[in-house]
């Protein structure tokens, strides 16, 4: 706090009249680098993706400019850059007059329109044509669809092309006989109206979910996204994701800030941390997070660069095993109940157990050590019940819930390295204790 | 079609009416002009950080940890922040404090209390739109929202509205783990909110269970995941020791909060309860000094006063077997009374629990049904039949190998009538004709749940039953009969 106050008092009013209105260059990056990290931002390129990015704008722009009807699914994991990009084709595309001005799109996510109903009301009011179907009463749902493809077509032309964007493709497959995907792909393989579905999901499994007719009516065209990412375009990511680029318009800070992004990329910890991360997992996601903090803390007085310790205490934070973390604080009896639990699950193999073996275990731990106070069996199941509560205990299924909570079957949801690792950070953890964890069974 | 157009007008009417509303109603987000970070004096800004810091100790990490993630109020943040940590070290209190000393737009909720999902969407509009929940014409002036889809188009209405679209929104989801046991969609909706409704909004989770327990069915993304680490001891006294009265000497303080910690910091650790218990032996603690016995320098005679009292305390209050108003009153009761014998009647504690009034024959059903269901059937001849021979040595020696998987372990087991009607008659005292007096009895012990039908079995042909009272209650029914339930029990002779 003192450090703080020095701090503030210091150089800051000389700098603050020297810059006057001009904004400081290092919250200006600060700012532009957290819009990169959020999840909302479209990137300037998707990296790696030329291919797939070709091949997906060609498809839509067949639909935009001949009113060819397509359907493709893109396929691949979490955080890959799947949305990320649609959007993008969808910008590039949008830039394009003809397409710009032909093509009506329509975003849908399973997350959102959870049921079939609410996708059509969705649809009809992204197509704005909640005033042309007003209160009319439709019999079907491809009755209602029908009517609204028709309602698109202005005089005796052709109907407009439409582009169907379904997020979270796989929810979509969940909805009542599937009745939305079923008519969409029905009137994109009988061409009745120029549509173009696009399906995005992270399931690979995800043609098994579709029932047989709705199956056959795909065009069975996919596009996966896997990563295949090498260490080298890793690191070549993280330098695209922080560095600046020449609109930047301080042009000298902006080359000092990329050098000094250079320098980052090559010192060890950065590299072992992108290492550790990279053999973790590729998700581009995962990467934006691990920088978010080290550009949160950037601050124009004390910390104007990133600094490779920012990395490594980012990474430390979003590495640390939640479980041990609460088991740092649980009370010295919570504690107890857990080793006794531990010596049940192997005793047991691994079969439940209930509160009556584990107060038994600890009854009989306690009364050997003199060290140790035995409480009231009152008090004992009260500490059990927090452990359920916290959900480091769990009550076995099925199991009858008409028997008292004292004979429940319950399994330990900890790892014996969990609980080791946590007896050993445990602060003023009492020997007796300790030691009793470590004995092997008896 | 006219209808149609009718709906859409008395939409905006409403909206227009809101309007009108919110600026006759509490103008809760209007200070938010008036410290803007980005124009304010940083020097105004780290002066409130100093202030929280100040007010909440030993959180400095987190707090600053969070304070950088927000940044200035337009920049973006993390899609969604998880705080985890056991109870009361923290969350709330360290989330809300943030929130109004820098005088950010939030909204927060208890998933508790937003139970379905539409009271969670309606809730957070209507904060967002500040409409007033108690307004004369609420029925016009609140919004409505149904589903995931309606929430997302309404709030992105709403904040354009408010103007709020310039800075990042924080939505505070209290207790968490709730939001599991909602419709599938809601959580991972949430997590992606930024995302979905491509507005700048910080969707804040806190919980007392880890972030893993989350993570089940599809769409998720990762949030920020940050810790809220539990106070170690010395923590523990120095949030405490703020709590010190004013005319009460510090030192002396902190002497009788190490008193409670020595006492109770085996079995909790949570502040809140900790407080609790320091506030209400306090009095106690301190009657011997205002009385003029002792000092606040004689910490032996002080201790040897209170430690019987916290010792007490932890099977009572701590269980809450009585409330702290009976505590209280105790307290009160017991002011200079040094014995403490007479106490027992009006402290019943744990005692109190055994204590059930039924009929006499019921009492014996009752004592039945519980040897029933614990001791092995095939031991019944022994402890009942009018002739035994002297096994009673044989069974104690191998009685220690039997505990571990007695019924008393184990649980109860499922019994069919007749063993139970079997076991009743040769106990009971007396002769008893078994009319159905004595079977309606064993309805009402069902109803009471006492017993009740295994559902596994025939219940019509060959009804099974379990006993569900605990031994402590089964000894105190037994001893206002006189009968020596433990002598009968396999797992104790
Ligand atoms: N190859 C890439 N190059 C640049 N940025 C990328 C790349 N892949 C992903 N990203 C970024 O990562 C973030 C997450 O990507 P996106 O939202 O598209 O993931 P997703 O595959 O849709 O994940 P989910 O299945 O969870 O929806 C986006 O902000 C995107 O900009
Ligand atoms: N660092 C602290 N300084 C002062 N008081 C504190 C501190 N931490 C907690 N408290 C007190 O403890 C009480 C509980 O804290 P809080 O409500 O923030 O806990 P929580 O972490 O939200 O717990 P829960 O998980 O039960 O909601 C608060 O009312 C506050 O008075
Ligand atoms: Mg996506
Ligand atoms: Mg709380």
């Amino acid at each position: 706090m003192k450090g703080k106050k020095s701090r503030s008092s210091g150089g800051r009013f000389s700098e603050v009249d020297k810059k006057d209105e001009c904004i400081n260059p290092v919250s200006k990056t600060q700012e532009i680098l957290k819009l990169r990290l959020s999840r909302n931002h479209i990137p300037s390129e998707i990296f790696g993706r030329q291919e797939e990015k070709r091949h997906l704008k060609d498809l839509i722009r067949r639909t935009g400019l001949f009113g060819e009807s397509n359907s493709v699914l893109i396929i691949g994991p979490r955080g890959n850059g799947k949305s990320a990009l649609v959007q993008k084709v969808l910008v590039e595309l949008g830039e394009e007059e003809d397409i710009h001005t032909n093509l009506l799109q329509v975003h849908l996510n399973g997350l959102l329109q959870t049921d079939d109903k609410i996708a059509l009301k969705e649809i009809t009011r992204q197509l704005q044509l909640e005033n042309t179907v007003g209160d009319r009463v439709f019999g079907s749902f491809a009755e209602t669809l029908q009517f609204l493809l028709e309602a698109l077509k202005s005089g005796n032309q052709s109907s407009k092309p439409i582009l169907f964007i379904l997020d979270e493709f796989d929810l979509f497959a969940q909805h009542r006989n599937q009745t939305l995907l079923y008519n969409l792909f029905d009137v994109a393989q009988s061409a009745q109206a120029p549509i173009c579905v696009v399906g995005i999901t992270c399931r690979l499994d995800v043609l098994e979910l579709l029932e047989k007719r709705v199956k056959s009516r795909f065009s069975h065209r996919q596009i996966y996204l896997f990563s295949n990412m090498t260490f080298e375009d890793y690191v070549m990511l993280f330098k695209e994701l922080l560095k600046l680029e020449d609109d930047f318009p301080d042009r000298r800070f902006q080359s000092d800030w990329n050098k000094s992004i250079e320098e980052l990329s090559e010192a060890q910890s950065v590299v072992d941390m992108l290492k550790r991360q990279f053999s973790f997992s590729q998700d581009v996601c995962a990467l934006k997070q691990l920088l978010f903090l080290p550009v949160c803390n950037l601050n124009e007085m004390d910390v104007p660069r990133l600094k490779p310790a920012m990395f490594v205490e980012s990474m430390k934070i979003s590495t640390s095993d939640s479980k041990s973390a609460m088991l740092h604080g649980v009370s010295i009896l919570e504690l107890c109940l857990i080793i006794a639990m531990k010596h049940l699950t192997d005793i047991f193999e691994g079969e439940p157990f209930n509160f009556e073996m584990v107060y038994n275990e600890y009854r009989k731990f306690a009364q050997r050590h003199s060290s140790m106070q035995v409480f009231h069996k009152a008090v004992v199941l009260k500490a059990f019940e927090h452990l359920v509560a916290l959900e480091l205990v769990k009550p076995v299924e099925g199991g009858s819930t008409k028997i008292q909570k004292e004979y429940r079957l319950m399994s330990l949801l900890l790892h014996n390295t969990q609980i080791m690792d946590a007896l050993q950070k445990y602060p003023q953890c009492p020997t007796d204790v300790r030691n009793w964890a470590t004995l092997s069974i008896s | 079609m006219k209808a149609r157009i009718h709906i859409l007008y008395a939409d905006q009417l409403t909206w227009g009416l809101s309007t009108v509303f919110r600026q006759a109603v509490d103008i809760r987000y209007q200070p938010l002009y008036i410290i803007d970070m980005d124009s304010a004096s940083s020097e105004d800004f780290e002066t409130i950080i100093d202030e929280i810091l100040e007010e909440i100790p030993c959180r400095q990490k987190q707090i600053s940890t969070l304070v950088s993630l927000f940044g200035k109020r337009a920049h973006c943040t993390p899609g969604a922040i998880f705080l985890y940590g056991h109870a009361s070290t923290g969350k709330s209190l360290v989330v809300n404090t943030l929130m109004d000393k820098l005088k950010l737009p939030f909204v927060i909720l208890n998933c508790v209390e937003c139970y379905s999902q539409r009271f969670l969407y309606e809730h957070i509009l209507n904060s967002l739109h500040q409409t007033d929940l108690f307004a004369v014409n609420e029925s016009v002036s609140r919004i409505k929202c149904e589903n995931m889809n309606d929430f997302i188009r309404l709030f992105k209405q709403v904040l354009s509205q408010k103007g709020l679209d310039k800075e990042t929104v924080y939505i505070i989801m209290d207790k968490a783990e709730r939001m599991r046991d909602m419709e599938s969609n809601i959580l991972p909706a949430f997590l992606r909110l930024q995302e979905l409704s491509s507005s700048n909004v910080c969707v804040i989770l806190l919980s007392e269970i880890v972030w893993e327990k989350f993570r089940w069915g599809t769409g998720f993304a990762e949030p920020y995941v940050l810790h809220f680490p539990e106070y170690k001891k010395d923590e523990l006294l120095q949030i405490l020791s703020k709590g010190c009265p004013t005319d009460f000497p510090e030192s002396c303080y902190v002497m009788y909060l190490n008193l409670v910690l020595s006492v109770f910091h085996h079995v909790c650790r949570d502040l809140r309860e900790i407080q609790h218990l320091v506030n209400l032996n306090f009095m106690k603690f301190a009657e011997p000094i205002r009385n003029g016995e002792a000092t606040s320098k004689d910490s032996k005679k002080l201790w040897k006063n209170i430690e019987p009292h916290l010792k007490k305390a932890l099977p009572t209050v701590y269980l809450r077997e009585v409330s702290s108003s009976q505590w209280q009153r105790y307290q009160a009761e017991n002011a200079g009374d040094t014995e403490q014998e007479n106490t027992s009647q009006n402290l019943q504690g744990l005692s109190h629990r055994c204590h059930v009034d039924l009929p006499y024959y019921t009492k014996y059903l009752l004592i039945a049904a519980y040897l029933a269901s614990y001791n092995p059937a095939k031991t019944d001849k022994r402890f009942f039949a009018k002739h035994t021979g002297k096994k009673t040595k044989k069974i104690s020696q191998t009685a220690k190998f039997r505990w571990e998987a007695s019924n008393h372990v184990l649980g109860p087991k499922a019994f069919p009538l007749d063993r139970l009607m079997a076991i009743f008659y040769s106990i009971v005292e007396g002769k008893v004709a078994p009319t159905a007096n004595i079977f309606m009895q064993i309805t009402s012990l069902v109803s009471l749940h006492m017993l009740t039908l295994d559902p596994r079995d025939d219940q019509i042909i060959t009804p099974k039953y379990k006993c569900l009272v605990s031994l402590d209650l089964i000894k105190s029914v037994a001893r206002t009969v006189n009968f020596d339930v433990v002598r009968y029990l396999y797992d104790f002779v």
